[in-house]
C-alpha cells in the first residue's frame, strides 16, 4: 500500500476537489442569472403555462429518488451484494434517463411555444444552464455504467468499493445542482 | 519504490508520446511552452515594427504574409489585433502558465516531496495532450476566414461577438487550455496532501511547494469562471442569445436583430474573476523558483520561512477579492470601486513581504553568483519595479489617466517578463543538472543573462515614458494620435531592443540542445543543495527515489554551526 | 515610487557586495531569523503609507471627480453617442432639452438616431468629432455607445471612461483654458480604434454662443 499523509484516498480527494470546481462553473452561470435578472429591464420570465410546474416538480422527485437508488447501490455492495448493487444501479440510471427524457419533452414544449434560447434572457439562461446540467447528467449515467460494468465483472467487494463511492458522489452532486436550479428557474 | 526497468520496457510511444511519468510529461510540456513563447515573441517582434515605422513594409519577411494580412508588406490593422490579442494570449496561456506549472510543477512537485510520481498518472498526460491540442487550435485560427481573435486577449464584448469566426475559436481553444490546467490542478493538489514523504510536514516543504501548491488552488477556482463567461460568449456568438449585448446596437449602420437586454460589463466581472489569480498563477512558481536558487547560492535559511508561506497564503485567498480593480473605469458603480481599491492596496502588502524576506536572505549569506543566481537576483529589483508601478494603477485617481495606457503594459511587463520570465529561465539553469545529468555552459549562461536583462529593459522601461505622455493602448498606428508624437522616438530603440533580445536568446537555446548531448557531465548533487529533488540520481529513474526518504528536518538547513558541512540534506 | 526603489536597491547593493562568497564564506544560520519585529517594519511602513493614501487622497479625490457632480442647471450639458470610430456629441439647442434618440432612426443623415417624432428634437444638432465647451462653467457629458465599448479620453485633461452600449455613464470637468485640446479612444473598439480621435474646443464664453448658434443655422438649413 502506497504512503498516505492524509490517509484519505487519492480518488476521493480528487473526486471532491473537483466537484468544488464545478461548484464555482454551475455558481458563476447562476450569478450571472442573477445579476441580470435583477438588473435587466426586458429579461421576459414566461407565464407558468410555458412553465410547466407540475411536470418539472415530478422530474425533481425522479431525480432525487435516483440519489436514493444510488446510495442503495453503495450500501449494497458495501455488504457484498453484488445481485442488489447491480439492480440499484439499472434502476439509478433508468431515473437517470427518465429525468433527461422527459426534460427532452419540455424542451420540445417550451419551444414551439416560442421559447427558445434566442427568444430572450430568460430563454437564454435555462436552455444554457438546464442544457449544462443535462451534460453533466450524460456524463453521469457514462460513468455509471462503468461502474456497473465493473461490478458485475466482480471488481467491487465489500473491501473495494471507491469507485462505486465516487460515482454516488459526483451523481449526488448533480442532482443538488437540479435542485437548485429547480427553484430558480420555475418557482421564483 | 524502487522500479523495475527490465520488467516492463514500454514502446516508444508509450515511454516518449503518451508517457505517464511525470518527468517525461513535464519536459514535454517545458519544450512544447518554450514553442510557445518564441511564436509569441515572434508576433510581437511584428508589432514593434509597425509601431517604430507605420505603415512601412516589414522587411525581409514582408512578402509571406498575403494580401489578407500585409498587402505589400504593410500590415493592416485587422492583422495588427490578431497579432496584440494572440500575443497576449499564447503568451500567458500557453507559454508562461504551462511552463511554470506544467514544466516546473510536473517534474519537481512529487520529487521535491519525496514521491515517485503524481497521484493520477493518466490524468497527467491527458492534462499534456488536451493543453497541445488547445494550443494547436489556437495557433489555426489564424487561418480561419477574418483571421484570428483580434479583440484583445481580453475579449470584451460586444466586440468579440461581432468579431469574425477566428474569435470563436478563440473561444473554443480557451475551453481545451481550461479542462488541461482543471485536470493538472486536481493533480497537484491531491499529490501535495497525500504524497509527502514520512516527516514531511506543512512548514517543512520548500516555497517551491508551497507556491505550487496555491497556484493551483487558485486555477481549481478560478478557472470555471470564465469558463462561464466564456460559454455565455460562445453562445452571443453563435446561437443568437444576449447575455452580453443591450437591446438597440447598431453595427455598421444596421440594427443587430436580438433579444438584447444584456450586460457588456457582466463578461467583464467573469473575465477578470479569472484573469485576476491567473496574474498570481503566472508570478507565484516563479517567486518558488527564487526561493530555491536563493537558499542553495546563499548557503543559509531564507529569510522569515514562515513569514513567506503565511504570506503565499494570504495573496492566494485575497487575489479573489481585487478583480475589478482591472475594471475602474468601466462604468461599474463607483462604491464598488472603492472597495476594490482597498483590497488592492491590502493585497499589496503580502508582496511586499515576500519580496523583502527575499532580499533580507541576501544578509548574513555567503553568495555564490552562479548563472541561476544572477536570475533570481536579477528578479528582486525588477520584480521591483513591476510591483511598485502596480501602486498607482490600484490607486483610484491616477488609475483615471494610466488606465489603458502603455503604463499599464509597461508594468505588466515587468512583472511578467522581468519577473516571472526572468526566474523561469534561471531555474531551467538551476535544475538542468538535475533534469538531464549534464551541466549547462557557464559562459555563454552569463552571456544569456546580461544580454536578457539589458534587453528586456529597453523594451520595456520606455513603456512607462509613453504611457505618462497619454499614449493608449492597442493603437495599430500611434502616430495619428497628436498627443503620441512626443514619445514615438522611443519606439524604434523599442524596435532595436527587441530585436536585440531575440539575438540573445540563441546563445540559450543553443546552449539548452548541445548541453543535453555534449554537457559535462555532474553528479547528484552539484550544487550541494539541501532539497529531496536532489537526493536521488541525475536524471532521475522511473520511481525517482529508490527508497522512501525519511525527511527529519526542514528544506534549508544550510551553515548549520556546528556541523561539518555547510548543508544537511532534507531526509539525512 | 523611486525613493522605495532606491532604497531597497542601495541595501541590495550593499548585500551582494558585502556578503558575496569570496569575502563572507560562511553564511550565518542565525540571520535568517534575526530581526523579529523589524524585519516587518517596511511591511508596516507601506501599509501605513497606502491607509494615508487611500483614506487622505484616494478616496476623496475619487469622490470628486467621479460622484460630485456639479448641478446640469449651472452646467454646460452634452451628450455623446460614440460609434466605431467617431464621437457624436448632442446638444439641446435653444430650449435646453434634449430629444430622446430612436436607434431604429439611424441612418447616414442622422448617425445617432436622433428621434424626429420628439418636440424637443427641432432644435437639437450633432456635432461630429467636436466637443465644444465654455470657459467659466462646468461641463456634464453623458455617454453612451452604439456599437462596442470605446473610451473617452482627454489626456490633457486627465479625463477618461468607459462608454458603454446599454449604459449611459455621466462625466464633467471644468476647463481652465482656451485651445484646442485631443480626445483619442482608450478601449479596443476595433479596426479604427486608433484614428478614433477628435478635439476638445474650449471657448470664450461669447464665442460659444456664436458657435451654437452656428451649429443651429447650418442644422435649419439642411432640414429646409
Amino acid at each position: 500500500m502506497e504512503h498516505n499523509s492524509t490517509g484519505i484516498p487519492h480518488g476521493k480527494l480528487g473526486m471532491w476537489i473537483f466537484l468544488s470546481s464545478e461548484i464555482m462553473l454551475f455558481g458563476a452561470f447562476i450569478s450571472a442569472y442573477i445579476v441580470l435578472r435583477m438588473g435587466s429591464p426586458n429579461f421576459g420570465v414566461p407565464p407558468e403555462a410555458i412553465m410547466g410546474r407540475p411536470l418539472a416538480t415530478i422530474n425533481t422527485f425522479v431525480l432525487i429518488t435516483s440519489s436514493v437508488t444510488m446510495v442503495l447501490a453503495l450500501a449494497a455492495i458495501q455488504r457484498d451484494n453484488t445481485k442488489q448493487f447491480a439492480m440499484f444501479m439499472v434502476l439509478t440510471s433508468l431515473l437517470g434517463m427518465t429525468f433527461l427524457g422527459i426534460k427532452g419533452y419540455e424542451y420540445h414544449h417550451k419551444i414551439s411555444e416560442g421559447l427558445t434560447i434566442s427568444s430572450g434572457l430568460f430563454g437564454s439562461f435555462y436552455f444554457t444552464l438546464t442544457g449544462l446540467h443535462a451534460l453533466h447528467m450524460i456524463g453521469g449515467l457514462i460513468f455509471n455504467a462503468y461502474v456497473l460494468i465493473n461490478g458485475l465483472r466482480g471488481k467491487f467487494n465489500s473491501r473495494h468499493y471507491e469507485r462505486v463511492e465516487y460515482a454516488g458522489l459526483y451523481w449526488h452532486f448533480v442532482d443538488l445542482v437540479w435542485v437548485i436550479l429547480f427553484p430558480v428557474f420555475y418557482l421564483i | 519504490m524502487s522500479s523495475s526497468p527490465e520488467h516492463h520496457e514500454p514502446s516508444f510511444i508509450r515511454k516518449y508520446v503518451f508517457s505517464l511519468d511525470h518527468k517525461t510529461i513535464g519536459l514535454q510540456y517545458m519544450f512544447t511552452s518554450l514553442t510557445f513563447l518564441l511564436f509569441g515573441f515572434g508576433l510581437m517582434l511584428l508589432m514593434r515594427w509597425q509601431l517604430a515605422f507605420p505603415g512601412k513594409p516589414i522587411p525581409i519577411i514582408g512578402g509571406l504574409f498575403g494580401d489578407t494580412f500585409a498587402p505589400g508588406g504593410i500590415m493592416l490593422p485587422e492583422f495588427y489585433n490578431q497579432l496584440g490579442a494572440m500575443h497576449g494570449t499564447i503568451m500567458v496561456f500557453l507559454g508562461v502558465v504551462p511552463l511554470g506549472v506544467g514544466f516546473y510543477g510536473n517534474y519537481f512537485l512529487p520529487l521535491q516531496i519525496g514521491a515517485g510520481d503524481m497521484a493520477f498518472p493518466r490524468l497527467n498526460m491527458m492534462s499534456y495532450w488536451i493543453y497541445f491540442m488547445g494550443g494547436v487550435l489556437m495557433l489555426s485560427s489564424f487561418l480561419m476566414p477574418g483571421g484570428a481573435a483580434q479583440s484583445g486577449w481580453t475579449s470584451y464584448p460586444p466586440l468579440s461577438v461581432i468579431a469574425p469566426p477566428g474569435q470563436t475559436m478563440w473561444l473554443i481553444s480557451m475551453t481545451f487550455i481550461i479542462t488541461s490546467s482543471l485536470f493538472g490542478s486536481i493533480n497537484f493538489i491531491v499529490t501535495t496532501v497525500n504524497m509527502r514523504a514520512p516527516g514531511l510536514n506543512w512548514m517543512r516543504l520548500p516555497v517551491f511547494v508551497w507556491a505550487q501548491f496555491i497556484t493551483a488552488i487558485l486555477l481549481l477556482f478560478a478557472f470555471p469562471v470564465l469558463q462561464a463567461g466564456a460559454i455565455l460568449q460562445l453562445l452571443d456568438r453563435v446561437a443568437g442569445t444576449s447575455f452580453y449585448l443591450p437591446a438597440g446596437l447598431v453595427v455598421s449602420g444596421t440594427l443587430l436583430n436580438r433579444a438584447g437586454g444584456g450586460s457588456a460589463l457582466l463578461y467583464q466581472h467573469l473575465f477578470w474573476f479569472l484573469a485576476h489569480p491567473e496574474v498570481y498563477v503566472l508570478i507565484l512558481p516563479a517567486m518558488g523558483i527564487v526561493a530555491e536558487i536563493l537558499a542553495t547560492n546563499t548557503r543559509k535559511p531564507l529569510f522569515g520561512y514562515k513569514t513567506i508561506v503565511r504570506s503565499i497564503m494570504f495573496l492566494g485567498v485575497l487575489s479573489f477579492v481585487v478583480w475589478a480593480h482591472h475594471m475602474f473605469l468601466s462604468g461599474m458603480k463607483t462604491s464598488l470601486a472603492r472597495i476594490f481599491m482597498v483590497t488592492t492596496m491590502v493585497i499589496s502588502i503580502p508582496s511586499v513581504a515576500i519580496l523583502s524576506c527575499y532580499v533580507f536572505s541576501l544578509w548574513g549569506a555567503s553568495i555564490r553568483f552562479r548563472v541561476p543566481m544572477l536570475f533570481a537576483l536579477a528578479f528582486l529589483p525588477l520584480f521591483g519595479i513591476g510591483g511598485l508601478t502596480g501602486l498607482p494603477l490600484g490607486f483610484l485617481p491616477t488609475d483615471i489617466y494610466l488606465h489603458d495606457t502603455y503604463y499599464v503594459i509597461g508594468h505588466f511587463h515587468y512583472v511578467v517578463v522581468t519577473g516571472s520570465l526572468i526566474a523561469l529561465m534561471g531555474g531551467i539553469y538551476h535544475w538542468f543538472p538535475k533534469i538531464f545529468g549534464r551541466s549547462m555552459n557557464e559562459f555563454w549562461g552569463k552571456v544569456h543573462f546580461w544580454g536578457t536583462v539589458v534587453c528586456m529593459n529597453g523594451i520595456f522601461f520606455p513603456m512607462f515614458i509613453q504611457g505618462l505622455a497619454g499614449m493608449q493602448r492597442r493603437l495599430y498606428d500611434p502616430t495619428v494620435q497628436a498627443h503620441n508624437a512626443t514619445t514615438q522616438i522611443l519606439s524604434p530603440f523599442q524596435l532595436l531592443a527587441a530585436v536585440s533580445l531575440l539575438v540573445f536568446q540563441f546563445p540559450f537555446i543553443i546552449n539548452l540542445f548541445v548541453s543535453l548531448f555534449k554537457g559535462q557531465k555532474t553528479v547528484e548533487n552539484p550544487w550541494e543543495a539541501t532539497t529531496l529533488e536532489w537526493a536521488c540520481p541525475s536524471p532521475p529513474p522511473h520511481g525517482n527515489f529508490l527508497s522512501l526518504p525519511q525527511v527529519n528536518r526542514g528544506p534549508y538547513e544550510y551553515s548549520v554551526p556546528g556541523m561539518k558541512k555547510d548543508w544537511s540534506a532534507q531526509n539525512e | 515610487m523611486a525613493t522605495i526603489f532606491g532604497l531597497w536597491g542601495l541595501f541590495f547593493a550593499y548585500c551582494l557586495i558585502r556578503f558575496r562568497s569570496k569575502k563572507n564564506p560562511t553564511a550565518d544560520y542565525a540571520a535568517a531569523s534575526k530581526g523579529g519585529l523589524l524585519s516587518f517594519l517596511p511591511d508596516v511602513m507601506v501599509l501605513g503609507f497606502e491607509i494615508w493614501l487611500i483614506f487622505f487622497l484616494g478616496l476623496p479625490i475619487w469622490a470628486e471627480i467621479k460622484e460630485d457632480f456639479p448641478k446640469p442647471e449651472k452646467s454646460n450639458v452634452v451628450e455623446l453617442v460614440a460609434e466605431q470610430f467617431s464621437w457624436g456629441f448632442q446638444y439641446p439647442g435653444a430650449d435646453g432639452l434634449f430629444s430622446k434618440r430612436d436607434p431604429k432612426q439611424i441612418s447616414s443623415g442622422n448617425t445617432i438616431g436622433l428621434d424626429a417624432n420628439d418636440p424637443n428634437g427641432k432644435d437639437d444638432f450633432v456635432s461630429i468629432n467636436e466637443l465644444h465647451v465654455p470657459l467659466g462653467k462646468p461641463t456634464i457629458v453623458y455617454m453612451t455607445s452604439k456599437d462596442v465599448i470605446h473610451s473617452f479620453f482627454i489626456p490633457e485633461f486627465r479625463v477618461k471612461q468607459d462608454v458603454v452600449p446599454g449604459m449611459r455613464v455621466p462625466l464633467w470637468f471644468e476647463p481652465v483654458q482656451t485651445g484646442h485640446f485631443e480626445i483619442g479612444c482608450a478601449q479596443l473598439c476595433g479596426l479604427g480604434h486608433y484614428r478614433m480621435r477628435g478635439e476638445v474646443v474650449v471657448d470664450t464664453p461669447e464665442e460659444f454662443e456664436a458657435w451654437k448658434k452656428e451649429k443651429t443655422k447650418e442644422l435649419q438649413q439642411t432640414s429646409s
